[in-house]
């Protein structure tokens, strides 16, 4: 595991509750790990936090997978 | 690890209204951390004689119009350092003046510190409490953003937005176990209405129907509830502490 994928699933799995295994590439936020609207807020902000960057609104809601989250880190 | 003392912030509580929440919930047992912009020392005194009767205490300098001073001051001394269990936006000033004569630099000031300070003050408050998954804020309203007031267009403005920011921040966070309501001071005896004159105060209290203004400790009870466990399914609200004017 890359240390993008290994430091995102490392923020869900805190800011979820969820187990880590359970953070698959391919699992939705919220159909598969059981986010809400204000989680995935927060997990948008861990994220800026973690990585010391700003993500724009537009960008976080195309955010719907784990996938999507570390593609995203990656191409910044 | 330790667990967090649970801690009360209460903005402006250097006198007053706020002085009167600080003592108050610090007898109740938190631990209050109470922020002052002109009143050194009468701050630091509060916090002391709060130590004094043994409960915890500390005074912080804190302009809540300074978005970037509010936001540093939670994460040096709020995040990760206690439980924020309660927050309190009490902090306020006026710049009375009648429409046709009121600045906008009057109007701002007044906006900035009484509206825009709450609204940081609670966004930052908001990011800690929901990782908490609990917490309880309070914003001090008036009666005269419910009822209105001649002479206050920027005051009341603030007081009723506060109402409003109350009600979707209680919507927002509910689901974290966090609530917000709002307590609307009446007429009160603090520094505030002291400078009315004998003649406006008579007027006042004719239109109470209790026939008298209230006390500090009066709000601070108010408050006082809304933070305790007993007030677990109230969020929302607006708690009225104003002698029975209805409005």
């Amino acid at each position: 595991m890359s240390d993008v994928a290994a430091k995102v699933t490392k923020i869900i799995v805190d800011q979820l509750g969820v187990n880590a295994e359970d953070v698959k590439p391919e699992a939705s936020f919220v159909e598969d790990l059981g986010a809400d609207s204000l989680d995935l807020t927060e997990l948008v902000m861990a994220m800026e936090e973690e990585f010391d960057i700003e993500i724009a609104d537009g960008d976080a809601q195309k955010m719907l997978k784990v996938q999507d989250a570390i593609d995203y880190i990656k191409n910044r | 690890m330790t667990a967090l003392t649970s801690t009360a912030l209460v903005t402006g509580g250097s006198r007053g209204i706020g002085k009167a929440i600080a003592e108050t919930l610090a007898q109740d047992g938190y631990q209050v951390y109470l922020t002052y912009v002109s009143k050194p020392q009468e701050a630091e005194a509060v916090a002391a004689q709060i130590q004094a009767r043994g409960g915890q205490a500390k005074a912080f300098p804190l302009n809540v119009g300074n978005a970037e001073a509010v936001t540093r001051f939670f994460a040096e001394e709020i995040k990760e350092k206690v439980d924020l269990a309660v927050l309190v936006n009490n902090a306020g000033i006026t710049k009375d003046g009648f429409l046709v004569r009121m600045k906008d630099e009057d109007f701002d000031a007044v906006l900035q510190i009484n509206l825009r300070g709450a609204f940081i003050c609670m966004r930052e408050a908001a990011k800690i409490m929901t990782r908490q998954r609990h917490g309880r804020i309070i914003n001090i309203s008036s009666v005269v953003g419910q009822m209105g007031n001649a002479g206050q267009m920027n005051y009341t403005a603030a007081k009723a937005g506060l109402l409003g920011m109350t009600k979707s921040a209680a919507k927002e966070l509910a689901s974290r176990s966090i609530t917000v309501n709002a307590v609307a001071p009446g007429f009160i005896e603090t520094d505030m209405t002291a400078s009315l004159s004998e003649e406006v105060r008579k007027t006042y209290e004719e239109a109470i129907p209790l026939k008298r203004m209230g006390s500090a400790q009066d709000v601070a009870n108010a408050v006082a509830f809304l933070a305790s466990d007993r007030a677990a399914y109230i969020t929302g609200q607006i708690l009225a502490v104003n002698g029975g004017i209805y409005c």
